[in-house]
């Protein structure tokens, strides 16, 4: 059994699974979304924007959640250049879970379109309308999206490489049950 | 777990495991965004349908493509708060911001050559609720289905004079468009106009008991017959030229009409007029108070989406209303990202 320094909290377990099919279903409405003329169209978009909202707030919060509780060292015995990888994964994941729904947010702003919640809940505009940002904004959201889930994938495949190649405690880290996590 | 050496190579079974996930995952976001699926009918394949061989008029709309802004206000008259908890029903006045335009995707069209005349329309109220809505002058919507107009669009669009013919056979429902638009009256005023919601969309009251209704703004102005012809005479921005004089003479108006599905009545298809003798209510009174040319005026901005509702007012089981969201977005978007070719006044230059 892992002592408790080798594995995230409970909380961040929590965030970690609950932001990940938040984010999951998110790229997959949005790519559908806008591939679509169907009458789904409508609530698809309604519920990206709302989740959109719901991934920001879950993603400022485990900023915070991180910054207090921090994380497992990683292995002593990972390469370097495995170690790199991992620290600029988890900010370029962090930058994206909070950029991307200001993106939307500022996209959506930019467009001059109210935003409107489900649940009928308002949010105001973050910027005046402009044709200029709106395109740069709707660039970056887009873009960026096909980045986050390529980073995504990369993610998902460390992580099975950690749990299944190098069995180095690494996934039971954060995996969300209690794992008998291998020793060193 | 033993650490022995053998257990941290990757072996064909592990990374035949990792690859499926990966690719899987790959695969179905792939899926998704319809990459295997090329005869989808996408928003960008819907809204390039519009544009002529020449290509689409970059900067501007992809559809009713030549307008005119307009602001002015709703007085509404209350008696449409028992259909819809929506504040634009609670008596008041509510200021309005429109756009008088041409179903063409040609923003250069001559007037007298476009039968379809439209009218998008923005009701703001003090809550912070925003309705928008793009009602046209036709009684009746040419097909009941997107798929149908993207065929309707490739039809009429074709160089082949029989793929219009064979398209009408195989859609009879094109029939009462078809005759609104060969034998209806002309006029020569945006403002002697009717503009019809077509669309049908559900009202929901303050006891949350819900309504399908289809609303029409009925013009104040007596209309007066123009042949076509004759319109044509008057020049290629006559309506544009009319409605500015008209406008600084005296504010026009429009009653706004709710209709009220009887149950049975199909909400589902907008080339099916319901039958006569539906509750109808007045619920207000548009008046257009200025008129303001599109390069300088508040409406370039909008984006009049029919799916953009307040509370008390949602899309029903009509397809339209989401198709013509998702088609106007993917139409907002690619003008505002060739705005520079958009052909602005000194006045107008906005970012």
């Amino acid at each position: 059994m892992p002592t408790p320094s080798h594995r995230f909290t409970a909380l961040q377990r929590l965030l970690h699974w609950l932001m990940a099919i938040c984010i999951i279903s998110m790229l997959f409405i949005g790519v559908g979304m806008v591939s679509t003329v169907a009458p789904k169209y409508v609530p698809l978009v309604a519920t990206h924007k709302t989740l959109g909202m719901v991934i920001l707030v879950l993603a400022l919060l485990r900023l915070g959640v991180r910054i207090y509780s921090g994380a497992p060292a990683l292995p002593a015995n990972l390469p370097e250049p495995m170690k790199l990888a991992a620290l600029l994964s988890h900010y370029l994941l962090y930058a994206l879970m909070i950029a991307m729904p200001l993106l939307g947010w500022a996209m959506t702003s930019t467009a001059n379109y109210p935003i409107v919640l489900l649940g009928n809940v308002q949010l105001p505009a973050i910027l005046p309308q402009s044709d200029r940002l709106h395109t740069l904004f709707w660039d970056a959201h887009f873009y960026l999206a096909f980045a986050f889930f390529a980073l995504i994938l990369v993610h998902v495949a460390a992580a099975l490489f950690h749990l299944l190649v190098r069995r180095d405690g690494v996934f039971e880290a954060m995996a969300p049950v209690n794992l008998p996590a291998p020793r060193d | 777990m033993p650490d022995s050496p053998s257990s941290r190579r990757l072996t064909f079974g592990t990374a035949a495991i990792i690859a499926v996930v990966v690719a899987g995952s790959a695969g179905a976001f792939a899926y998704t965004a319809g990459w295997f699926s090329p005869n989808r009918l996408t928003p960008p394949r819907l809204v390039a349908a519009f544009a002529p061989p020449s290509g689409p008029a970059l900067g501007h709309r992809r559809n009713h493509a030549k307008g005119i802004c307009f602001t002015g206000t709703f007085e509404s008259n209350g008696k449409g708060a028992e259909l819809s908890r929506a504040q634009a029903f609670q008596a008041g006045q509510y200021p309005v911001l429109g756009r008088f335009n041409l179903g063409t995707p040609n923003p250069d069209a001559p007037d007298g050559t476009v039968r379809v005349r439209g009218m998008g329309l923005q009701i703001a109220t003090p809550n912070g609720e925003v309705w928008r809505m793009a009602m046209i002058n036709a009684p009746v919507f040419p097909v009941a289905t997107p798929e149908a107009f993207y065929q309707l669009l490739h039809a009429a669009g074709s160089k082949d004079p029989e793929a219009m013919k064979s398209f009408v056979a195989a859609h009879p429902e094109f029939a009462s468009f078809g005759a609104w638009a060969e034998g209806g009256a002309w006029t020569a005023s945006y403002a002697e106009e009717p503009y019809n919601g077509l669309n049908a969309f559900t009202f929901i009251d303050p006891s949350g008991t819900e309504r399908a209704v289809r609303w029409s703004l009925v013009p104040a102005a007596p209309a007066t017959a123009i042949t076509q012809a004759e319109l044509e005479k008057r020049g290629p921005d006559s309506l544009e030229k009319e409605i500015t004089e008209r406008v600084r003479q005296a504010p026009q108006r429009w009653t706004m009409n709710v209709v009220v599905a009887n149950p049975g009545d199909v909400t589902s298809d907008p080339t099916k007029a319901w039958p006569a003798g539906r509750r109808t209510l007045e619920v207000g009174t548009l008046v257009v108070q200025k008129i303001e040319a599109e390069a300088d005026g508040p409406c370039r901005e909008v984006n009049f989406d029919p799916t953009v509702l307040p509370p008390g007012i949602r899309v029903s089981d009509d397809p339209f209303p989401a198709a013509r969201s998702a088609a106007y977005t993917r139409s907002y978007d690619l003008r505002t990202s060739e705005s520079r070719y958009y052909p602005r006044t000194a006045a107008g230059t906005k970012p």
